[in-house]
């Protein structure tokens, strides 16, 4: 299939749609509003539902609604609009419903502003909404991996049963590049018998997130505790970029901070001086054991981030103290330059 | 002697289960749950029917009901209700909400779904008051009214006039289908049953949102008997929540 030049906003709506996500629930925010405006079009043309709500509130809740009948259902929003589903998020996992939702996060807190950050790293991976529960995150560093990322998102929400948040700083929302749609293989109908659709022929289910007996609801929120523990055994996902014997540093960056990392790896090679770095795909789960084991040896480890350090807490838990650990970036919408980026990391050599 | 044929004349409907409800004495949640699985079983549609339960003291609905149900974050029902019938327009939606749900924390949320004309029904029970946590003031509240966070009675001068939801819906230019009957005594049930099952009808027939407000009693959280809360809605919230069809998609 011939490569097209997209939008990563547009691309992002594409990939749902050729991922058999044809009901779709928004409102506008930038820097995601692409993502709506590409679908409004595209929607019906595919067949598909378009609806624009009143606020995130109500489209997170009619996320939960759409979720219950077991088709795959999405929206997409940035940082004050994730913030205001919270609600709904924290209900859809208790509920045990499938459903992604995409953050393509600006800088906070508050209204922020509307460049690219990182800084809801804490509130996707941490939690975001009220309870003992956890969300699939994956974080996309190109335009074409948001696209896989995507398509990926709505299988594994289907594999767990649980909501998963495609989270992609607002240059991966907002920058052009090259893609292919390459949806995966079809893993097998998805088992709807659980799904509120009519009780013709079974008894009614019901589909809540209410346990009063607090027996039940911890045997509830253990059960999808195993979720978790499962999600960690099986679906970690980074890359290893230059990793080596040789390193003196190692790098940890996901997103768009990742590709500066990258150039200022091969800039410092060329002045001889070796650095490697591991790239979060899955930010929950954290690819705690990858950085652990590229961090022996090596002078410092390294969180680069586009916030104040939310991520450098997971990489000190990876790392345990074996060596020293620190943290660089830029916040507020500020996008570090290779050249700052290599100067500041030059303190730690 | 000349045999006789019995006639089963009145019998529990399918759509009701058998079982001891958690409402308090007296409650009219009884009355409204029965009216409403009467409907189901008369039009047939009990079997693709999900109903949306709310947070209040109705959140348990679906351990009475013999539906499919989903249970709704607080004043959000409508919304899940959206979800459902816009992924699914096949199947009927149904919400039951309070007042401290729908007239308090869910009014963007009912306001929106009733002005995209969303094809669900809605069951609204005004009980002047919050049942479930115990009594506290809710929009709908009387002036002067008495609750736990109005000991002193409902100051209209700090809280405002009580929310008519139902003239409020009313007032949208979308075709829909908006009533208030009330359930203090058997001839307003009568009149109740025929005006929801309108309601549910027009969703049926595709037609429009409908939404139906009971004029409801809480005797708990009230201080009262069943019989003086029939006298106190039927004195007091009557004249101001006055009854009848307010809307409905002929008109428009």
């Amino acid at each position: 299939m011939a490569k097209r030049l997209m939008k990563g906003n547009e691309a992002i709506g594409e990939a749902a749609v050729q991922a058999g996500a044809l009901q779709y629930f928004c409102y506008p925010i930038t820097p995601q509003s692409e993502v709506a405006e590409y679908l409004a079009k595209r929607m019906p043309e595919v067949g598909g539902m378009f609806l624009q709500g009143e606020s995130e509130v109500a489209v997170a809740n009619m996320i939960f609604g759409g979720a219950s009948t077991g088709e795959r259902v999405f929206t997409t929003s940035s940082s004050p609009g994730i913030s205001l589903m919270q609600e709904a998020i924290s209900y859809i996992a208790g509920a045990q419903l499938p459903a992604v939702f995409v953050n393509i996060v600006r800088c906070g807190p508050g209204l922020g502003g509307i460049l690219p950050a990182q800084c809801d790293y804490n509130q996707a991976v941490k939690g975001g909404g009220h309870g003992d529960y956890k969300l699939l995150v994956l974080a996309p560093a190109t335009v074409q991996e948001a696209v896989d990322l995507m398509m990926l998102a709505f299988d594994l929400a289907e594999k767990y049963h649980n909501p998963v948040m495609m989270m992609g700083d607002g240059m991966i929302g907002q920058m052009m590049e090259p893609v292919e749609f390459n949806p995966p293989p079809k893993t097998g109908e998805f088992d709807t018998s659980w799904a509120a659709t009519g009780c013709k022929g079974r008894d009614p289910v019901i589909i809540r997130s209410l346990y009063l007996d607090p027996l039940v609801l911890e045997k509830n929120n253990l059960e999808m505790n195993e979720k978790y523990e499962q999600m960690k055994r099986e679906e970690v996902r980074f890359e290893a970029y230059n990793v080596s014997d040789e390193n003196e540093l190692l790098l940890v960056s996901h997103g768009t901070m990742s590709r500066v990392c990258r150039t200022v790896i091969d800039d410092m090679a060329r002045e001889k001086i070796s650095i490697g770095m591991i790239r979060p795909i899955t930010l929950f789960p954290f690819p705690y054991e990858a950085i652990s084991e590229a961090a022996e040896g090596k002078k410092a480890v390294i969180s680069v981030e586009m916030s104040l350090g939310q991520q450098v807490e997971d990489v000190k838990l990876a790392v345990l103290g074996k060596v020293p650990v620190h943290f660089w970036g830029r916040t507020g919408g500020v996008v570090p330059t290779p050249d700052e980026t290599a100067e500041a990391l030059k303190q730690f050599l | 002697m000349e045999a006789v044929e019995e006639k089963l004349v009145f019998t529990r409907p399918e759509s009701l289960k058998e079982t001891v409800t958690h409402y308090c004495p007296g409650c009219t949640h009884g009355v409204i749950h029965r009216m409403l699985a009467e409907i189901l079983d008369e039009l047939g549609i009990r079997e693709r029917a999900v109903g949306v339960a709310p947070v209040g003291c109705a959140v348990l609905i679906y351990n009475y009901i013999k539906t499919d149900f989903l249970e709704a974050a607080h004043g959000r029902a409508p919304a899940f209700a959206t979800g459902l019938k816009r992924v699914r327009p096949d199947l009927i939606g149904f919400t039951y909400q309070g007042d401290g749900d729908l007239a308090s924390i869910g009014t963007a949320e009912i306001l929106h779904a009733a002005n995209r004309s969303e094809k669900f029904t809605t069951i609204f029970v005004n009980n002047a008051v919050y049942g479930m946590t115990g009594g506290q003031m809710a929009p709908t509240t009387m002036p002067d009214q008495v609750t736990t966070t109005c000991p002193f009675g409902r100051s209209t001068q700090e809280t405002g006039m009580p929310l008519r939801v139902a003239e409020m819906l009313a007032s949208l230019k979308t075709p829909s289908f908006i009533a208030r009957v009330s359930v203090h005594d058997p001839a307003h049930i009568v009149q109740a049953k025929k005006i929801l099952k309108r309601a549910f009808q027009y969703q049926i027939d595709n037609v429009c949102f409908s939404l139906v407000e009971f004029l409801s009693i809480c005797p708990t959280n009230w201080g009262m008997n069943a019989r003086e809360s029939f006298q106190w809605l039927e004195e007091n919230m009557l004249p101001y929540y006055s009854l009848g069809v307010k809307k409905a998609p002929e008109e428009d």
